[in-house]
C-alpha cells in the first residue's frame, strides 16, 4: 500500500507542533505513527528518538528512519521535505519581516508567552516517552543519574546517551 | 559579507551537521560567530530567540535565518540541507540496520539504557530552559497546565498550543513596567 500521501501529511502536520523542540511533537507523532498509521511500534519509536540524540546534527533525524520503514528511500526524502518545509518557509518569512516588528509591543509578549508553554510541551514530550522507556529501578536510575550529572557538570549529552547503552547492556543482558 | 558564497554556506553547515555530537547551538555559535564571523554575538542571540518562538528545531531555524542574512533564499536553501544531511545519511542506516537486528538481546539491552539517558537528558534541558526563561510563579502555572493538557486531558498539542498559548501571551501583555515585573 502506498504510504507517502499519508506520510506527507503527517510530517508536515507534526512540523507545525514542533514549537521550542522537537519533543514538543512527540505526543502527536505517538498517536500518528504508532496507533493510527502502525509504521511502527511504540518501543520502536523511543529507541529511534533515543538513538537519534547520540547523532550530530537536528535531533529529530529519526524521522527518516520512519520514512525509510514505512516508504523507503522516497519515504525517507519525503519524510524530510515535508518535515522541514513548511517551518523552514515560515522562519524565512519572519526572517524577512522580523526587523519591522521590532517595534511591536506585542512581540515580547508572544516570546515570553510561548516560553513556558514550549517549556511544558518538552516535558509533556518527555512523560510520553518516560511512560515506555522508564520501566524499572535501573532505567529510573540511568535517567535520574544523567539529570544529575548535567546538572552539575559540564558534560557532552551524546557521551552520556552512550554510557547510558554500556549501563544498559551490563544490567539488562541475561546472564 | 558579499563575499561568502552559497558553497561556502552549504560547506559550514555541512560541518556543523556532520560534527554537532550532543546538542547543535555551541556549535553553531563557534562556527558562525567565532570561527566564521558571519554574524556578532548579539546577532547570533537575537536569531537563537526567533527561532526558539517559532515553530521548527532551533538548528534548522538558526540555518534558515544566517542563510537568509548571507545570501536570501538560495543561502537558506544551502544552509538547512547542509545543517540536515549528515544526521540524516546517518539515521537512514541505523533505522535500515536496527529493522533487522533490532531484536539482538544485546541491542535491546543497549536501547533500554539510551532511552533511559534520553528521557535524563530531555528533563536536563526543561529544567537549564526553566531557569532560563521562566520570569515569575505565573509562567511555571502555564508550564503546568500544558502539560496536564496534553498528559492527562489528551486536548492534543495543537488545542493545547493555541489556548495556554493564547493564555499566557494575553497574561504578558505589552506594559510600561514589563521589564521590572518580568524581572521579579
Amino acid at each position: 500500500m502506498n504510504q507517502i500521501p499519508a506520510l506527507v501529511r503527517v510530517f508536515a502536520y507534526l512540523s507545525l507542533l514542533t514549537v521550542g523542540g522537537g519533543m514538543a511533537a512527540f505526543p502527536e507523532m505517538k498517536i500518528l505513527t504508532v496507533e493510527v498509521h502502525k509504521w511502527l511500534t511504540f518501543p520502536q519509536l523511543i529507541h529511534l528518538y533515543s538513538v537519534g540524540q547520540m547523532a550530530p546534527g537536528p535531533n529529530m533525524m529519526m524521522i527518516v528512519s520512519i520514512g525509510e520503514w514505512a516508504g523507503g528511500m522516497l519515504g525517507a526524502i519525503v519524510v524530510l521535505v515535508a518535515f522541514f518545509g513548511p517551518t523552514a518557509v515560515l522562519a524565512f518569512v519572519v526572517a524577512r519581516g522580523w526587523k519591522k516588528l521590532e517595534k511591536w509591543p506585542w512581540r515580547t509578549s508572544i516570546q515570553q508567552g510561548l516560553a513556558p508553554v514550549s517549556i511544558g510541551l518538552l516535558l509533556a514530550g518527555c512523560f510520553t516517552m518516560a511512560k515506555g522507556a522508564i520501566t524499572g529501578v535501573e532505567t529510573g536510575a540511568i535517567a535520574v543519574g544523567v539529570l544529575l550529572i548535567l546538572l552539575q557538570y559540564k558534560v557532552n549529552p551524546a557521551l552520556l546517551v552512550v554510557g547510558g547503552a554500556v549501563v544498559g547492556v551490563l544490567s539488562f543482558m541475561p546472564k | 559579507m558579499k563575499d561568502v558564497s552559497i558553497f561556502d554556506i552549504f560547506l559550514e553547515f555541512l560541518i556543523i551537521g556532520a560534527t554537532s555530537f550532543g546538542g547543535v547551538v555551541p556549535y553553531l555559535r563557534g562556527s558562525l560567530v567565532t570561527k566564521r564571523h558571519w554574524i556578532d554575538d548579539k546577532e547570533f542571540v537575537e536569531m537563537l530567540s526567533i527561532s526558539q518562538s517559532l515553530p521548527g528545531l532551533n538548528a534548522t531555524n538558526m540555518a534558515i535565518l544566517v542563510g537568509e542574512k548571507l545570501r536570501g533564499a538560495l543561502g537558506s536553501i544551502a544552509g538547512i540541507i547542509g545543517i540536515c544531511l549528515p544526521g540524516a545519511v546517518l539515521m537512514y542506516v541505523v533505522g535500515h540496520y536496527y529493522r533487522i537486528h533490532g531484536d539482538h538481546i544485546w541491542i535491546t539491552a543497549a536501547l533500554k539504557g539510551v532511552a533511559a539517558a534520553a528521557v535524563g537528558l530531555i528533563l536536563s534541558t526543561v529544567v537549564g530552559l526553566s531557569k532560563k526563561s521562566l520570569a515569575g510563579k505565573f509562567d511555571f502555572v502555564f508550564m503546568a497546565l500544558t502539560v496536564i493538557a496534553v498528559n492527562r486531558l489528551h486536548l492534543g498539542v495543537p488545542r493545547t498550543l493555541v489556548g495556554v498559548g493564547l493564555l499566557a501571551i494575553l497574561f504578558h501583555y505589552p506594559r510600561k513596567d514589563q521589564k521590572e515585573s518580568a524581572a521579579q
